[in-house]
Parts: structure tokens; C-alpha cells; sequence
């Protein structure tokens, strides 16, 4: 490992590590060019930490993939220059940007498990990219050195595990895996793209931690690429916001997130749902109202679910008891694999409970019920592609085939205007709109049949956080209008905590703790839950710190708790 | 790219043109490619030919079945007098060595056996292979293993074997090409059987499935609803590759005197005797596999084609980064 | 310790699958041509025959007896031998007895076995011939994507998908032999008896056989190494710095290569179970053309023979197959 002392900020005349300046990125798209990346500039003395902050299509992740130059070949065309540890990525010869990638520059993506060549174990993966950037070194040395690395990202019994293949790690290990093959080349920068986006809360703070503590032992920069506000307040000095491909907004990060600038950083700010405020009163009254009365919709009473045979059977969820009132929302919250999808599917009965019993009204459901909607994760997969979107509104009423064509096309068109979707749209396709508006269709799709209950699985994980934003007030006002149940399932703490009247935990296909969603969030009992929220990445950077001090502090209880 | 919200408060920002969906777009993605083009011209004058094959012959003047001893060598064994296998005003095409039967008249009767039994046994295949592979993947645990196993069996046997087998335990008086058509579809579905298990028990998990299902829809309406339009592409993407197999296949039979019986023109059968002919004839080679070869390769172009029509992703391949961002499960 | 064992009990599963597949054969087969239409014991006898011997001969063969009864005298004389009463003598038919064949009264077993040399010489010969111009090629065009190099291999790669073996055949042996008469036209002969004349006239099948057949195998390795390419992990180590000729090399083609492998077992195992065309057309006595004569002549033991024998190389390369993929690629047995 070569050290690098941490540069003083004063020190202004020392060459920037990364200068990005004027940088634009053009894809062709067909016959037309999509512009990703418009006009930036941005640098990074050594040592530095920079966070790079946008929405989806921002091109945020664009500009991670610039600095090492992976577009050559793509078809991509880019203007200005990207200067990397002194290295011009866009002329230099192949050679050069080589030695770059990784030696200067090493990167982290996204995705822990598609980011390694799943044939080799890993660490032949990381002694391959260790001898490139020092070819001097022996086969049996460059072993040696990755599983120093590995050691040092913190994999239990590193010789051993370095002989495993990708698919025998978790998540978490995985993406330690692939820091530690950014370690093995020493590398000045460590450019980070979502490093932990796929990861869970509790994993995402154990990686975090990690870089914090890598970043102070080697010196070296970072830049982390994320849309997650939070995970940028807590890793990074400085912050860049992105929209559109241009930056709106650039300083010290307590700065930016304190006191705003510009009107885009505002809302987006505003927009992010906070796991520490209390829900907002108007919609909790009217939930009130009715869940104090115990006036029971749906229960659900020791139900459990098997997947496979024999040796191969998992229990996805243990015995799992609750009740949704009328009118009320219901959270769950859990990390992957917690069994709270494979829970929401048989509420609706579109799974089959391999033991206990689910009631609608107090009479046992033995298949699906029009009373009893869905709201799916993926806005992709949720529409029938090849089908209008008017048409899938359409559908559970023409299933239903007490409606003549008329009735039931002006039933759809208003259905699309209650959702806040143009009903002229109703022939359009599904691939013309953006996620927030496809699950709007799924909202509108799931109000057709005039449902009691609405099961939310994870309805907004998969949208910008301003959207976020909308579509859960949509649900708030359709639940206020209609009298709606509904059962929110969500990863994210602060989400569930926002929509929530009642919210349950759980975790290994049990409940661990139930109650009202501000009991359960200010004052919680079970230690899970106290990892969970522990593990929320906050707003505040000082906070932050001071968290991640307790985390280190504390770290017993939450590497035991969180699995 | 669609999955893109901005910041604006409601939903209202309009929808962004996508690519055009549908047959229409299909179509216009095909009519930009010249080698689909040109294939697709050369199929097209192959059916018309088989199509009005006892016109041409009349004009012509000539038919398939006809000697004319005079025409031929007897004295050399039977290659036919002339330049080019006997090419001439009245035999456009030269005549057969041995019967001096008219070459271009055959061809173009031969024309329609291959593409008739291609086209009949194609319909076979998919009809088999569709429901085979719908019931496997829809069953219970049990249909399915039981299906998969013979859909294992008929993917893995030498289709030629079989079919060869086939034809020996039928009566001599049934009509071939009906019984081409049986054997070939009987026997060749297992790969249309395959594709649609695996693209249904896909189609099965996406959500939109399940949200059928819970608007009301029953097994069978979400079956013809929701999963045969979904099925069509890649099902058809498939046959466009079992059409010239299907061709390759009937020639191979006839090659191996086991097809259509003569008299009855077919392609792989002329080549079956061509190979005592190649020296003393080459153009009686020459013809019959120069016919095969191009129709055999349009269909394979053609077939590409369709399937790169189908399947509009390529352009997103190119974004090295944004693709993936903020996908969770 | 745990992987091995499961790798054990996909083989083993593996195994009693592939001997399910071929009884369920054998009986389909069996009912097939002893069952459906056409008097075997007349075909056995032959045209000229008159009732009385007809039914002489359906007691010899045990054609009067049951359905069952008869399958099962087969699986016995498979497994255990059995005996023919031909008319006076007795013969004795040793253990994997398939049977008679009703042209000479000829063992089946042993027409098979006397099929077998020609076909294992072509299979092997050509085998050799596609891996390494398929894969070759393959990757070649996979390297050299996007050039010229490339869309003339895909051209060449097409034109052989769409040619019919037995036109490949012909062509080379019109051009090889009549025309530039590098090689005289090819007549079989045993490895046993002159290694250098086996060699120089199994040449052209071999060429034949193996050039149409690569086709296939350039377009898989082709678009398989093309999809690894794709993949996520590749582009982690070109970040890395990584040459693009390790990158398809060491990283595309170990993902490319066990879709090739598993497909050669597969194809090795229809070939050894006779190239019928290319054995036709060369005039090799291999167990194709032991099939297409005995079809010709309406010889139903042998053809079954024959048909069960290609079955078995079919249904082990299978196994094989999937063994060889499971072991190239570590994910499938754990998923």
C-alpha cells in the first residue's frame, strides 16, 4: 500500500488530482442525440471527498464512468477535458488510460454480484487486476496480496474465502470484495457509483464505515456517486447536485444540506422522507378514527410459507400474526429477504399460505377477492407492455363483465384522472412514461374493481425521491377520499414512518415488533429494530459522525443483530 | 429514457414518443434492412414460382413428367446432348440426364413439394409445441416433469433417424407429402416446446400477471390475454429458424430416397441422383442445390431479421452507466 | 466437501434419468413397429410366403405371443440373451441381443458392431474439425467485432448454416476430386488395415461433416462470447485496466465456453449415432447407412436396433452434456 498523507485544504497551487472541466457527453439514441452530461466542472485535490447528487437520468453516473474513460467504444461523444492524476482520459493513448484505471483511478459499482466474473474465485479476480498495475510481482504474490486486502475489507477467515466464488458471498461481501480489489492497486481515488444502493440499511452503514476507515488509513480521494442525500452527508466533504446533466448547486456539504440555494436542492431536500419526524396529523385523524375502534378488515392469523421440498425447503415467513383495520395503513418494514413481499402476496391470496389462515370480514379467503388490490414493486413489469395503459386500467373490469364497452371505457378514463393522469393518455403504451406515472396506472389498475384494501408492495423503491413524494400523497388522498385499507411494504425506514399508522418489523419471516408507528420509531424495544434505525444514514453530517461513533462503539450488537 | 421524472409537481408532463410498437414498427425496422429486403424478394419470387408453377410450365410448354429419350446420350450413359446439361429455347433449364426430363419444369414442382411440407409441418411444430409448452409450464409439478422429459427426448433424438424410422411402418399408399408434414411436425416441436415453457414460466412471475389475477381474470383469460401476445414474438422469432430446417430436412429425406416418391419432383431427390451425374453432368449438381442454398439462406436471413425487428434493445446497450441506477429487490 | 457432493447426486440423478429415457424409447419403439400396421411375421417371411409359413414363422419369433410378453423376450434377450428357433437349428443370440435381422437372419448386434469403425472414424475426425474452426472463428469475428474481418466471417458463417450437408459433400467432392483431383473419390478403408489410406480417405467426410457443422459453432461462440461481453463483470475489469484481449479471452470466453462444450458432447452423440447424409453420400458402412438400408428394405429389428443403439449415444452424450456444463459452470448445480 503507498500512503498518501492527506493533503491540507490550503494547499491551492498543488495540481488537482481530478479536474473535469467543460465536460459533455452525448449518446446517440437512434437517429437523435441524448445529451447525458452538459457543460461541467468540477476537482478534487488529493485526499479530498467529493459526492456527486442527482436523480435518476441526472447523468451522475455518466460522469463516474468519464473519469476512467469508459465510454471509448461506446459510441458516446464527449467534449471538454477529464484530467485524472494528470492523465488526459480523453487523448491518452491506450496504454496510458490503462495504467489509469485502477492504478489512479480504481472503481466500485453498483452491483456486487453482476460486477464480478462469476467463473473465477475472488481472489484470482483481484490478484489479476493487481498484477496489471504491478506486473513485477508473481503469481503467488499477487494471492498473497489479495488476501491481505480482503482482510483488510474486513472478510472473516480471508485465505480461505479468497478460493470462493461470487455467488457464494452476500451482498455485503461482495461489494467488500470489490473494495478490496480497488485496494489491491493503491489507487489515489476511489470513484464510487451507488456503491451501496443494492445493499441493505444495516449492510449499507457497515460499507460506509468502511470507506470512512479505508479513506483515513491510505489518504486516498473519493468520489461517491448517489442518489441517496443521506448516504453523501455522511461519507463526503464536499457535494455536487446534478439535474438534467448540468450542476445546480456545489459546496461543503453541511452547507448545501443546511442552507440551500438553489430551488431544485430545496425540494429535492423537502422531498426526502425523514425517519425522525412524526407523521403529519391530517391523514393519522381520519385513520384514527376507525383503527381505535378495531373495526377489522383483514387478518391474518399464524400464517406461513414454504418455498421448495425437502432439504431444499426455506421458510419465507414463520408464523406471522396481524390485523388491518378499515381505513387504517399498516407498515412493514424488513431488509431482503425478511419475507414481507412473500407476506403481502398472501394477504391478497395470490400466494397460498402453507399453514394459518387469512380472513377478509372474518370469513376465510380461499382465493383472490376483488376487495383486496395490489400494488406492485417494478413500474416496469407491473404493465402488460404489449397493452395500453387504459386497456390495463380496463382489464378487472371487463373481467368483471357486468359493464357494457362504454361504461367501462369512461370508468378507465376516469380512473386515469383520478390518478392524475391525462385520460387521453388511454391509448398510449407503457413504455412512453416515466416510473412515477406507470404507477399511477398500477394505482389507478388496482381501483378498478373498488377495492376495500390495498396491498403497497414497495411501491416507490423504485422512483426518484421527488416522486416518491407524489405518489405516496396520491395513496394518502385516495385512502382519505375512499376510506381505503392500506398495507405499506417497505425497506425504507423513513417512508413507512411517513404513511404509516401501525407499523410492523420484521425479520427472518417473523414479526419482531409491532405497534404505533411513533412508538415503535421514537421508543423502539427490540434490538433489531434499534440496529435498523441506527443504521438510517441522516442529513446532518455532524449527526452522522457521531452515529457512526456509536456504530463503531457499538458494533457488537449491530453486526450480531443484523445477520 | 423513460424511466426519468422531473421535478413537477403533479404528474403532468406529457408522455415522450417511444419506439413504434406493434406490427407496424416491426415492419418498418425490416424494410431498412437491404439483405432482409432482398431476401424477402427472392422468397417472395420463389412462392409466386411454386405458386403458379402449372402456368410457367405452359408457358413453357413443357411438364415435369414427360421423357424425351431423344434428348439424352443414350450412348454415354444418358448426359443429356448439348452445352450446360441441354440448355435450349424449349428446355430453358437443360433436361434431367437419363430420362431427359424437362430440369426447369421439375424445379418449379419441386418448388411446391418442399415449400408445402416446410410450411405444413412448420404449422404442426408450433401448434405442438405452444400447447406442450404452455400446459408444462402451467401444469402442476407433475405435467410438467412428465412434458419436460419428452420434450427432453424429442429435442435430443436425431430428428432424421426418427423420421427415417417413421416412414418405414406407413403403407406405401399413403400420400408422402401428408406424411412428411406428420413426421416432421410430430417429431420437431421440442424447441418451440422449450421456448414457450421458459418465456411462460418468465411471463408467470412479472407482475402484471399477477395483477391479472387479482382483477378477476381466470387461469384461461390470463393465458390468452395476457401471455399469448407476449409469447408471439419469440415464437415467431423460432419459427423463422425452423422454416429452413424443415426445407433442409425434406431434402434430406428425399436425398435419402426415403421423401416424396418419384415420379413426384423434389429437390434433395435430384441431388439423391445428381451424385452419379456430377461428372458428366455438374449443371444437374449445380441447379438443384444452387436452388436449395439460396432458399434455404434467404430464410435464414430473412429469420434474423425478423428477430433483430423484434427485438429493439441494442440502442440502450450503449449507456455505460445510467442503466441500472436505483434498481432494487 | 459439500459442492462435491452435490455434484455426485446431479450425476447420479443425471444416470437415472437417461436410463428412464431410453426404456420409455424402447417401448415406444417396440409398439411402434410391432404394433402398428403391416404383419411383421409376413415382412420377416417375405412376399412370396403362404399363410401356412407365415404362421410358421410368427411362432418362430414369438410374434403369436401377447404385446407384453413380447417386450419383455426383448428386454430379456437385451439383457440376458435369448434363443431363435430357426425353423431345425437353434441359435443362440448372447446378451445385448437385439435381435434378428429378417434379410440374412443375421445377428442385429453384430451389424452393428461391424457399423461402428466408420462411424467413429468420422464422428471423432469431424469433431476435431468444427471445435476448431467453430470456436476458432468464433471468436476471431467476436474480437474483431465491428470490422470487416467480422461481417465477412458472419457472411461465410451464414451460407454455411444454410447449406445442407450433403451439398457441401457434393460440391467438395465435385471440386476435389472430379475437377482439381487433389484426392481420389473417397472409398472406406478400416483404420485396422492401413492407417495412411484411413486417413487420406476420411478426409473429405471429415472435412465435410466438421465445415458444416462449425457454422453452427461460430454463430454460438460468436454470439455467447458477444453476451459475456455484455455482462456487467467485464466491465469491472476493463475499469480495471484490463486489455481487451484478456477481456474475451480470459473472461468472455470461460463464460462462452461451456454453452460449446455442453453442444459438442450433444452433437458428437448424433454423429456417432450415424451421419446419415454425409455416411450416404461417401458410401461409409456406418450405423447411418445400417439404418437407411435396413429402412429401404423394410428390415424392422435392425431398424429398431439401430434407432435404440442411437438412442443410447444420444441419451449418454446427453448426460455427459450436462455434467460438462455443470462442471464449467459452478452456478447451475448450486441453483
Amino acid at each position: 500500500m503507498t500512503p498518501h498523507q492527506p493533503t491540507d485544504p490550503a494547499a491551492g497551487t498543488a495540481e488537482p488530482l481530478v479536474e473535469v472541466r467543460g465536460l459533455t457527453v452525448d449518446f446517440p439514441m437512434g437517429e437523435e442525440t441524448v445529451r447525458a452530461v452538459d457543460d461541467l466542472s468540477f476537482r478534487l485535490t488529493a485526499g479530498q471527498a467529493l459526492g456527486i447528487v442527482g436523480e435518476s437520468g441526472s447523468g451522475k453516473s455518466t460522469v463516474a464512468a468519464a473519469l476512467l474513460g469508459l465510454h471509448r467504444g461506446t459510441g458516446a461523444h464527449l467534449t471538454g477535458t477529464v484530467r485524472v492524476g494528470g492523465i488526459d482520459v480523453a487523448t491518452a493513448p491506450v496504454r496510458e488510460l490503462r495504467r489509469l484505471r485502477g492504478g489512479i483511478a480504481a472503481m466500485v459499482f453498483q452491483d456486487p454480484l453482476s460486477s464480478l466474473d462469476p467463473y473465477l474465485p475472488i481472489g484470482d479476480q483481484i490478484a489479476e487486476v493487481h498484477r496489471i498495475h504491478t506486473p513485477q510481482v508473481s503469481r503467488r504474490d499477487a494471492r498473497q496480496r489479495a488476501i491481505t486486502v480482503l482482510d483488510r475489507v474486513g472478510i472473516p477467515d480471508a485465505a480461505r474465502r479468497s478460493r470462493s466464488r461470487p455467488h457464494e458471498f452476500s451482498g455485503g461481501m461482495r461489494q467488500r470484495a470489490l473494495i478490496a480489489m480497488a485496494l489491491a492497486c493503491a489507487p489515489r481515488v476511489l470513484v464510487a457509483d451507488e456503491p451501496t444502493t443494492a445493499l441493505d440499511v444495516t449492510v449499507q452503514a457497515q460499507i460506509l464505515d468502511l470507506l470512512h476507515d479505508l479513506r483515513a488509513e491510505t489518504g486516498m480521494g473519493l468520489v461517491l456517486v448517489s442518489h441517496d442525500l443521506g448516504v453523501v452527508a455522511s461519507s463526503v466533504e464536499d457535494m455536487l447536485v446534478m439535474r438534467g446533466g448540468r450542476a445546480v448547486e456545489r459546496g461543503p456539504v453541511g452547507t448545501v444540506l443546511k442552507f440551500p440555494r438553489q430551488p431544485y436542492t430545496r425540494e429535492l431536500l423537502a422531498a426526502v422522507p425523514r425517519v425522525e419526524a412524526r407523521r403529519a396529523p391530517m391523514a393519522a385523524a381520519s385513520a384514527l378514527s376507525s383503527a381505535s375502534t378495531g373495526d377489522v378488515l383483514l387478518e391474518a392469523a399464524e400464517v406461513r410459507r414454504e418455498f421448495g421440498r425437502r432439504k431444499d425447503r426455506t421458510v419465507a415467513v414463520d408464523g406471522v400474526s396481524l390485523t388491518v383495520a378499515r381505513g387504517e395503513t399498516l407498515g412493514i418494514v424488513g431488509e431482503s429477504g425478511s419475507g414481507k413481499t412473500t407476506l403481502g402476496r398472501m394477504l391478497v391470496r395470490l400466494l397460498e399460505p402453507s399453514g394459518g389462515s387469512v380472513r377478509y370480514r372474518g370469513h376465510e379467503l380461499t382465493g383472490v377477492h376483488s376487495d383486496l388490490q395490489m400494488v406492485f414493486q417494478d413500474p416496469v413489469s407491473s404493465l402488460n407492455p404489449r397493452r395500453g395503459i387504459g386497456e390495463s386500467v380496463a382489464d378487472p373490469l371487463r373481467a368483471a363483465g357486468n359493464l357494457t364497452d362504454m361504461e367501462i371505457t369512461r370508468r378507465a378514463r376516469e380512473l386515469l384522472e383520478r390518478v392524475g393522469l391525462d385520460p387521453r393518455w388511454y391509448h398510449r403504451y407503457p413504455h412512453e412514461f416515466s416510473g412515477g406515472q406507470r404507477q399511477r396506472v398500477g394505482i389507478a389498475r388496482a381501483l378498478a374493481p373498488g377495492p376495500k384494501l390495498i396491498v403497497c408492495d414497495e411501491p416507490v423503491s423504485a422512483l426518484d425521491v421527488s416522486t416518491q413524494a407524489q405518489v405516496l400523497s396520491l395513496l394518502a388522498e385516495l385512502q382519505r377520499d375512499l376510506g381505503l385499507a392500506l398495507v405499506l411494504i417497505a425497506h425504507d425506514l423513513a417512508v413507512v414512518r411517513q404513511a404509516s399508522d401501525r407499523v410492523a418489523v420484521m425479520r427472518q419471516g417473523t414479526v419482531v415488533e409491532e405497534g404505533p408507528a411513533d412508538t415503535v420509531y421514537d421508543a423502539p424495544d427490540n434490538p433489531y429494530t434499534k440496529a435498523l434505525l441506527a443504521a438510517v444514514p441522516v442529513l446532518d453530517p455532524a449527526e452522522a459522525a457521531l452515529r457512526r461513533e456509536a456504530r463503531r462503539n457499538g458494533g457488537g450488537l449491530l453486526r450480531a443483530s443484523a445477520g | 429514457m423513460a424511466v426519468q421524472d422531473v421535478l413537477a409537481p403533479g404528474a403532468g408532463d406529457p408522455p415522450a414518443p417511444g419506439p413504434a410498437a406493434g406490427a407496424r414498427g416491426v415492419w418498418r425496422r425490416l424494410r431498412t434492412r437491404p439483405s432482409a429486403v432482398v431476401a424477402g424478394a427472392v422468397l417472395a419470387a420463389l412462392l409466386l414460382a411454386a405458386l403458379a408453377a402449372p402456368l410457367l410450365t405452359a408457358v413453357s410448354g413443357q411438364d415435369p413428367y414427360t421423357y424425351h429419350d431423344e434428348l439424352v446420350n443414350s450412348a454415354s450413359g444418358g448426359a443429356p446432348h448439348g452445352a450446360f446439361g441441354g440448355i435450349s429455347g424449349t428446355h430453358w433449364l437443360g433436361v434431367e440426364p437419363g430420362t431427359g426430363r424437362d430440369l426447369f419444369a421439375r424445379l418449379v414442382y419441386g418448388a411446391r413439394v418442399s415449400l408445402l411440407v416446410a410450411a405444413g409441418a412448420l404449422l404442426l411444430q408450433v401448434l405442438i409445441g405452444v400447447s406442450v409448452g404452455l400446459a408444462a409450464a402451467l401444469g402442476n409439478r407433475w405435467a410438467d416433469q412428465v412434458l419436460s422429459r419428452i420434450t427432453d427426448v424429442m429435442v435430443a433424438l436425431p430428428m432424421l433417424v426418427l423420421a427415417i424410422a417413421l416412414t418405414t411402418v406407413v403403407p406405401e399408399d399413403f400420400p408422402r407429402p401428408l406424411l412428411l408434414i406428420l413426421v416432421m411436425g410430430a417429431l420437431n416441436w421440442g424447441g418451440t416446446s422449450r421456448l414457450v415453457r421458459a418465456q411462460t414460466l418468465t411471463l408467470r412471475r412479472l407482475d402484471f400477471v399477477a395483477a391479472a389475477r387479482l382483477g378477476g381474470s381466470g387461469p384461461l383469460r390470463v393465458v390468452r390475454r395476457e401471455m399469448l401476445p407476449s409469447l408471439a414474438a419469440p415464437v415467431i422469432t423460432h419459427a423463422a429458424i425452423l422454416l429452413p430446417s424443415n426445407i433442409v430436412l425434406e431434402a434430406s429425406l428425399s436425398f435419402l430416397g426415403i421423401g416424396v416418391k418419384p415420379p413426384t419432383p423434389a429437390w434433395g431427390q435430384m441431388l439423391s441422383t445428381a451424385t452419379t451425374w456430377f461428372r458428366a453432368d455438374p449443371m444437374y449438381v449445380l441447379l438443384p442445390s444452387g436452388l436449395l442454398f439460396v432458399t434455404v439462406l434467404a430464410f435464414t436471413v430473412l429469420g434474423d431479421a425478423v428477430r433483430t425487428a423484434l427485438d429493439p434493445r441494442e440502442a440502450s446497450r450503449l449507456r455505460v452507466g445510467t442503466r441500472k441506477e436505483k434498481t432494487r429487490d | 466437501m459439500t459442492e462435491r457432493f452435490t455434484g455426485l447426486r446431479f450425476a447420479a440423478k443425471r444416470l437415472v434419468g437417461a436410463v428412464t429415457v431410453l426404456l420409455v424409447l424402447s417401448v415406444v419403439l417396440y409398439a411402434l413397429f410391432y404394433l402398428v400396421p403391416g404383419d411383421p411375421a409376413q415382412l420377416a417371411c417375405g412376399e412370396r410366403c403362404n399363410p401356412a409359413q407365415v404362421a410358421q414363422v410368427r411362432g418362430q419369433l414369438g410374434l403369436d405371443e401377447p404385446a407384453y410378453a413380447q417386450y419383455l423376450h426383448f428386454l430379456q434377450g437385451v439383457f440376458a440373451g435369448r434363443d431363435y428357433s430357426t425353423g431345425t437349428s437353434l441359435q443362440h443370440c448372447a446378451a445385448p441381443c437385439l435381435g434378428l435381422s429378417h434379410q440374412n437372419d443375421q445377428q442385429v448386434t453384430a451389424l452393428i458392431v461391424a457399423g461402428l469403425p466408420a462411424t467413429t472414424s468420422l464422428a471423432i475426425g469431424a469433431l476435431v474439425v468444427w471445435l476448431a474452426l467453430g470456436v476458432g472463428t468464433g471468436l476471431l469475428s467476436a474480437l474483431r467485432r465491428g470490422g470487416v474481418t467480422e461481417r465477412v466471417l458472419t457472411v461465410l458463417t451464414l451460407a454455411g448454416t444454410g447449406t445442407p450437408v450433403f451439398i457441401l459433400g457434393l460440391l467438395l467432392l465435385m471440386a476435389v476430386c472430379a475437377y482439381l483431383r487433389w484426392l481420389p473419390f473417397p472409398s472406406y478403408v478400416p483404420l485396422s488395415q492401413d492407417p495412411e489410406q484411413w486417413a487420406w480417405n476420411m478426409l473429405l467426410p471429415w472435412l465435410t461433416l466438421g465445415l458444416f457443422e462449425s457454422a453452427k459453432y461460430a454463430r454460438l461462440t460468436r454470439s455467447a462470447t458477444l453476451e459475456v461481453l455484455a455482462e456487467d463483470h467485464i466491465r469491472t475489469f476493463r475499469a480495471y485496466g484490463v486489455s481487451e484481449r484478456a477481456l474475451v479471452t480470459r473472461h468472455a470466453l470461460r463464460g462462452a465456453l461451456p454453452p460449446v462444450i455442453a453442444l459438442s458432447a450433444l452433437d458428437l452423440g448424433q454423429v456417432m449415432g450415424g451421419a446419415m447424409l454425409t455416411e450416404q453420400l461417401f458410401g461409409l458402412p456406418g450405423l447411418g447407412r445400417l439404418l437407411v438400408d435396413s429402412v429401404r428394405s423394410v428390415d424392422l429389428p435392425v431398424v429398431v436396433g439401430v434407432v435404440l443403439v442411437i438412442g443410447t449415444a444420444v441419451v449418454i452424450a446427453n448426460a455427459v452434456a450436462d455434467v460438462l456444463y455443470a462442471l464449467a459452470d459452478r452456478r447451475v448445480v448450486l441453483s
